[in-house]
């Protein structure tokens, strides 16, 4: 393989990188009670959540970091962090008009617009900027079927209710040191609730920008969906060049009630620091879904961004029947770490589950896959497949596999296969002799080996996904 | 004028002399066969003229439509019309068949200034090439190669050569591993794209394939050097005497593997 076409692939600039200049109403750094207070007190909020955000704030001081992952950091100093960063305006719009155009050219500069004329076809987007949602599309048209789609601040205006029952019952804040902090101090990000029997009529999409220098962005979302429910959502992450490290810590939690199901895209491209390691977004993120009685929950994840990447989207297979998948791609590159996998729990009896996983190292980019297959006694007739590929490009980097089986009920059936392979000589010299340059060789070999993975994605995201791995789209797609 | 020539062409591989003097002229419409033992630097010729990395030229030079062909990076001697059937076709998990193919035409044709194929065009010309060597439509869509039957894997070099339309083909021991029918149908398909334009250069071990394609000549390589050549004639007789004829020590393996 030769080194100068990697050097020039994987040196490609961060197309999103971009500052945008707005005035923004910024906390100082720094966190303790009374910011949280303020905080819930900025985005009027009840009583109820409040006192939950400061449970989990106390909780999570008698935490300490997890230091089990592959990665290596400098500590952080959660006292530098500020814990709010939104745009100066009013945070819910009446209409686009009253959004900050700085805000939608933004998004426009994207690829998202947001403006109603150019809407992204049958796609609705709730705009994440900062600590804020900014904006959100297609509501008149969701509404008609039911749908709520909205800023979790607005959700928890509006549907207190919902809110109140869903909230932590998937990842209570008690779960792990990040999603404590993040229980505490959770800004906004986004809210979905699929009434029963309802087929989502159009693709959900969120997508997150953090702008703002020294902030953290700690967003939550929640999806709901009632028993027989469809729903489709998507996520998109991007974050300006800056030297450095930014937090990022989500919590995402699903809930699919009985024969609903859920599908979540992420394609998560957060500024991934310069080619020697310097800034870059700390990507330290719990995504869980729980499937109840012949439930499906789907998590698609493409992985190309942020300096360090530590995620699991887990699915807890609770009804009997449940169905859970995961479909990664991580791609790290220069100085990128990511420890990236899921957790499988079988509860239920005959759930099944499906892990895919595709680990792309280029230049020192170390990449692990970390998963857990969990099989507990109640779940009869379990079955789980899990593939996990690595494709090594170079001689500087890693790859790596931690799988973690545990089954305690003898009928279950687990199935494991690994491979690790390098971008071969032969394949390129085999493109090149039909004519193929060297740059797209790798991209065409590259993209095959993500198939799998690309082709559960939604149309849109599948484009954009190939594009972040620098594949040329030409007849790739469909 | 030659379509390839090659003059006192001396290449290494891994610091060792495999290529020791190799001259070879190649006309349009000409179909050559290269035969010779096991070692001898049959396939270290198609790689050099190919331009595969790890492959020293240390003397001598290669003209192709009378202009150098060594400086040329091996997509642009592709887009200039060299053409390599691999003796062992290369796998791509993922890739499509029929996107492979397709993008590989279409970056020749950007090479040479030609707009490129859509995909419906393209769909057309792949369906109507592959009948040359029977290749179904599940075909196309399968990965490059992946669990490609060893027939199968040959049949599709055929048919890319079929689309791609080169001056000059090199077939590096396309016949191996084929059982009769396969050959055949190989056989056929690369008959079928003979043409007063293309040139052909068959690189084999067996004279077995030269029953179905009729070369115009045929040189006998060994130790890195043509060592005789002849007409078809030359290739029949070779199969009689075996290798051991013309003196060389590479007889007794030619003879142990035609018994594997």
């Amino acid at each position: 393989m030769s080194t100068e076409t990697l050097q020039e692939l994987t040196r490609r600039p961060y197309a999103a990188g971009f500052v945008t200049q707005v005035e923004s109403d910024t906390f100082p750094p720094g966190l303790d009670e009374d910011v949280i207070r303020r905080l819930s007190a900025k985005k009027g909020e009840p009583e109820f959540l409040l006192d939950w955000r400061l449970k989990a704030f106390r909780h999570w001081k008698t935490m300490r970091e997890p230091t089990w992952q592959a990665v290596t950091y400098a500590p952080i100093d959660y006292q530098a962090i500020s814990y709010y960063s939104a745009p100066k305006q009013k945070p819910v719009k009446a209409s686009l008009d009253e959004v900050d155009p700085e805000i939608l050219r933004t998004y426009e500069k994207l690829g998202i617009p947001l403006h109603e004329q150019k809407l992204l076809q049958n796609v609705a987007v709730d705009a994440v900027f900062d600590s804020v949602s900014v904006a959100t599309t297609f509501k008149d048209k969701l509404a008609k079927a039911g749908v709520i789609f909205c800023s979790f601040s607005e959700a928890v205006r509006e549907h207190p209710e919902l809110v109140k029952k869903y909230l932590g019952t998937v990842v209570p804040y008690s779960d792990n040191y990040f999603a404590a902090l993040n229980s505490a101090v959770f800004s906004d990000g986004s809210f979905v609730y699929i009434p029963k029997g309802v087929r989502c009529p159009m693709e959900l999409s969120t997508y997150f920008r953090i702008n703002a220098a020294e902030t953290g962005q700690f967003e939550r979302t929640l999806i709901v969906a009632e028993e027989g429910s469809y729903v489709s959502y998507l996520e998109g992450c991007t974050a300006p060049q800056r030297d450095t490290n930014q937090l990022h810590a989500a919590v995402v939690e699903l809930v699919a009630l009985d024969n609903a199901t859920i599908k979540y895209s992420t394609v998560q491209n957060w500024y991934p620091g310069d080619a020697e390691g310097r800034g870059g977004i700390y990507n330290f993120v719990t995504k869980r879904g729980i499937a109840h009685r012949a439930a499906k929950i789907s998590w698609t994840q493409v992985e190309t961004g942020s300096a360090i990447t530590w995620k699991y989207p887990s699915v807890i297979l609770k009804g009997d029947d449940s169905v859970g998948e995961f479909y990664s791609v991580a791609l790290t590159n220069h100085m990128q770490q990511a420890d990236t996998g899921t957790k499988m729990v079988h509860i239920g009896k005959n759930s099944r589950s499906t892990i895919v996983s595709k680990g792309i190292s280029a230049g020192r980019g170390q990449n692990t896959y970390r998963g857990l297959v969990k099989v507990l006694k109640s779940a009869e007739n379990a079955r789980n497949y899990t593939q996990c590929d690595s494709l090594l490009l170079g001689d500087k980097c890693g790859a790596h596999t931690v799988p973690y089986i545990e089954v305690k009920n003898a009928s279950a059936q687990v199935e494991h296969e690994a491979s690790t392979s390098k971008i071969g000589e032969d394949q390129l010299f085999y493109c090149r002799q039909r004519g193929i340059s060297q740059e797209d060789a790798v991209s065409m070999i590259v993209n095959g080996f993500c198939r799998q993975v690309f082709k559960e994605l939604p149309m849109e995201f599948a484009v954009e996904a190939q594009k972040l791995l620098g594949v040329s789209l030409e007849g790739s797609v469909g | 004028m030659a379509l390839l020539t090659v003059r006192n062409l001396h290449a290494r591989v891994a610091g060792k002399d495999i290529l020791k003097g190799i001259d070879l002229e190649v006309a349009p419409g000409e179909v050559h066969a290269i035969m010779g033992p096991n070692g001898s630097g049959k396939s270290t010729l198609a790689s050099v003229l190919a331009g595969r990395d790890g492959y020293e030229v240390t003397q001598g030079e290669v003209l192709f439509d009378g202009k150098p062909l060594l400086e040329l990076s091996p997509e642009a001697r592709a887009a200039a019309g060299v053409f390599l059937a691999f003796q062992y076709p290369v796998e791509i998990p993922g890739v499509g068949n029929i996107h492979f193919l397709r993008t590989a035409l279409n970056a020749q044709r950007r090479a040479k200034g030609l707009e490129e194929l859509d995909a419906m065009d393209f769909l057309q010309l792949a369906k109507e090439k592959s009948k040359l060597v029977q290749l179904d439509a599940a075909f196309m869509n399968r990965s490059v190669n992946e669990g490609f039957s060893g027939g199968e894997k040959k049949r599709n070099e055929i048919f890319q050569m079929a689309v791609l339309e080169p001056r000059l083909a090199i077939l590096d021991e396309t016949d191996s591993g084929l059982d009769i029918d396969a050959l055949r149908t190989v056989a056929g398909g690369v008959n079928a794209l003979r043409s007063p334009e293309r040139g052909m250069v068959l690189i084999t071990h067996y004279q077995r394939l030269l029953d179905y394609i009729v070369p115009d000549k045929v040189h006998v390589i060994a130790a890195g050097r043509i060592v005789r050549s002849g007409g078809r004639e030359l290739a029949l007789e070779l199969e009689e005497k075996g290798y051991g004829w013309l003196g060389l020590d590479g007889g007794k393996k030619a003879t142990a593997e035609a018994r594997r």
